[in-house]
């Protein structure tokens, strides 16, 4: 495997405007900014963890880096190549490089496959070996996910929701790609279960030299498993930073609230008691300037009519907020 | 002090194709005024059932409550007709729920359910108990409560909604509050400021509040006291202080082991490379368990006691209690 210094991906000014539409004519009468101009890179090897809460449009930018979705504008490259205008036909080799595992092993598996089948569709789709090459390679996935081969003649429902969602790790494995998308992976798992799936994804990352873009509204995972982290909110990102740097000292006061939010598993510490007000705005209509204004704090007159913009603040930092 | 509720000795069985499922064995706790007692635990350990039972709200049948006593003010509503329990739920036991959208009925605006459940239960004239449930939504921080309360909740966002269902749930003053999971389904700066509120509306009213959750940081933050349960049975009580500082059962220990921290703010270097403790194995299957301790199978120190004899729940150390034969 060659080891170059650039990302494996590459997302520039990415948008998705999804149009509501009203009326007989289906007029579009407004957009849904789920994702408005968010850049980010991940080098191989490596974790960029996503947060924030729903709406945010981090599950959006999930999808469309991977072009489940099509993108409104911008630009998403993988390992150099520009996938952003290709044709499905075009895509289709590329897709072997790029997985995705989802937040629902219940969803996410087709009940009436046996399990053994759905990781090696991807084999079959692909035309990967013979049909004994592909079982032998899907017991191997088995094997390494923590299933028994033996297993591999169930069906979903016969599975707990840890173990599902080893099943969805296997499938996104069977084509050895590059680059996967986690989105919210552990979020359905108990408690005891989530510590045995976050494991194995870092297991899996440094045998394979994965990158993943780890989608999560859980802060703690996300300081577990990421090495950089990008806090979203209403389809912007408010702050990119190495992992250490943003839990030590958020600059952004949105990721400022959200850590302050977090309930901590240990009744000895003192909660700080400010709470950030009021919901999320629809992303129908954000506010105007900086878009978290409304709940800030800190908020100054010009926060209300210009929106900041990410720019540099450290090496490798970067926070879009005018008073920081 | 005597107990606001108290609870002792309940076991809920459900009647099923596959044989008789022990969702709740032999569970026993009591809760004082403006006090916070915490059940946690993975789905299917019987939390949530528990609090159905308090409320007498499981379908029976399959469902069954085969024994114990549930006493609120030391009347026991598993003895009460149904007529009197309807009085009793609202009145004295209220429940808040997960997902506030199963709880409000979508075809009746918040401000008239409210009102309705006060009409009912304190006889208050039409007039006042719509008074009554917006000076409630104001008391749960909604704002412009006047015109929230004719809205339905299909217009609300959830966090909003989470709000209108405890102002309903603690409209008449209930003695005892039964809230499960309710800030699960919420983003966490809304969660915050939900626990807050249930909180603050505990210290004003005296509310005794049982709050199931599976999060242990929700616990630590709002809990007196916690009740650990494994696959239908209690596996440790202890203040939080306590559990948390020293845990004496295995699983309670694996769990807070396995849990990821938000650490490195506090000065904790949590490294990348760091693996999480795993708990080996999964929760066992209600209607086949095994026959010495649940956890057993699962459990590092298990020896072949473990494996056939169902350990005690006792007192290990002061207000500290496990069911484990090696604590």
């Amino acid at each position: 495997m060659t080891m170059d210094q650039k990302p494996l991906v590459e997302v520039t000014a990415l948008r998705k405007f999804f149009p509501i539409k009203k009326g007989l004519l289906r007029r579009t009468i407004g957009n849904v900014r789920a994702v408005d101009g968010v850049s980010f890179s991940i080098n191989q090897g490596e974790t960029l963890g996503l947060v924030g809460e729903s709406g945010c449009g981090k599950s959006t930018v999930g999808r469309v880096v991977l072009r489940l979705i099509d993108p409104s504008a911008g630009s998403i490259k993988i390992g150099g190549t520009d996938i952003t205008g290709l044709s499905r036909q075009d895509l289709r080799p590329l897709r072997r490089q790029m997985q995705i595992v989802f937040q629902d092993p219940f969803s996410s598996l087709n009940p009436r496959i046996k399990v053994g089948e759905i990781v090696g569709e991807p084999l079959k789709v692909h035309n990967v070996g013979n049909k004994k090459d592909r079982a032998e390679r899907v017991a191997q996935l088995f094997q390494r996910v923590g299933l028994r081969p033996d297993q591999m003649n169930n069906y979903p429902h016969q599975f707990s929701g840890g173990q599902r969602q080893r099943v969805s790790i296997a499938r996104a494995l069977a084509l050895d790609p590059g680059f996967i998308v986690a989105d919210e992976p552990v979020s359905a798992l108990d408690v005891s279960i989530q510590a045995q799936v976050i494991n194995l994804l870092m297991d899996l990352q440094r045998e394979r030299q994965l990158s993943y873009l780890f989608i999560s509204h859980n802060l703690a995972v996300v300081e577990h498993i990421s090495h950089r982290v990008a806090v979203m909110y209403l389809g912007r990102i408010v702050e990119y930073a190495d992992k250490t740097s943003l839990f030590a000292k958020p600059l952004h006061p949105y990721t400022e609230a959200l850590l302050a939010a977090v309930p901590l598993p240990d009744p000895s510490l003192k909660r700080t008691k400010h709470r950030v007000e009021g919901d999320v705005p629809s992303p129908i209509n954000p506010p105007s300037g900086c878009h978290f204004h409304p709940r800030c704090p800190y908020a100054e007159a010009r926060c209300k009519v210009e929106a900041p913009v990410l720019r540099d603040v450290a090496p490798g930092r970067q926070v879009a907020c005018h008073l920081r | 002090m005597a107990p606001v509720l108290e609870v002792s000795g309940l076991s809920t069985v459900f009647h099923t194709r596959r044989g008789l499922v022990r969702a709740v064995q032999d569970v026993s706790f009591s809760v004082n005024a403006g006090e916070t007692l915490a059940i946690v635990g993975e789905s299917g350990c019987g939390k949530t059932i528990t609090a159905l039972s308090l409320m007498r709200l499981i379908p029976q049948p399959p469902g069954e409550i085969t024994a114990g006593s549930v006493k609120v003010d030391g009347v026991d509503l598993l003895q009460l007709d149904e007529a009197s329990m309807r009085k009793m739920r609202g009145g004295k036991i209220a429940m808040i729920f997960q997902e506030p959208m199963t709880a409000l009925n979508p075809l009746m605006t918040v401000g008239k359910q409210i009102a309705e459940m006060v009409m009912l239960h304190d006889g208050a004239s039409k007039t006042v108990a719509r008074a009554r449930a917006v000076d409630m939504l104001h008391h749960v921080r909604i704002p412009e409560p006047a015109r929230r309360a004719r809205e339905y909740p299909h217009q609300m966002s959830g966090g909003m909604r989470q709000r209108a269902m405890i102002a309903m749930a603690l409209a008449c003053k209930p003695k005892v509050l039964v809230a499960d999971e309710p800030t699960t389904a919420l983003d966490v700066t809304i969660q915050a400021q939900i626990l807050d509120l249930i909180g603050d509306l505990q210290r004003e009213f005296g509310t005794a509040v049982v709050l199931i959750t599976h999060d242990l940081g929700v616990v630590a933050e709002t809990a007196q006291r916690v009740v650990v349960m494994y696959a239908g049975r209690k596996v440790e009580e202890a203040p939080v202080e306590a559990l948390f500082a020293n845990p004496l059962h295995p699983y309670p220990r694996g769990l807070l082991a396995s849990i990821p921290r938000v650490g490195s703010a506090r000065g904790l270097d949590v490294s990348p490379d760091e693996r999480l403790l795993e708990i080996s194995g999964m929760v066992p299957a209600l209607n086949n368990l095994p026959p010495g301790c649940a956890f057993a199978p699962r459990c590092s120190q298990a020896d072949a006691k473990c494996h056939a004899l169902v350990p005690p729940f006792e007192q290990k150390q002061h207000d500290h209690f496990a069911a484990c034969w090696q604590a």
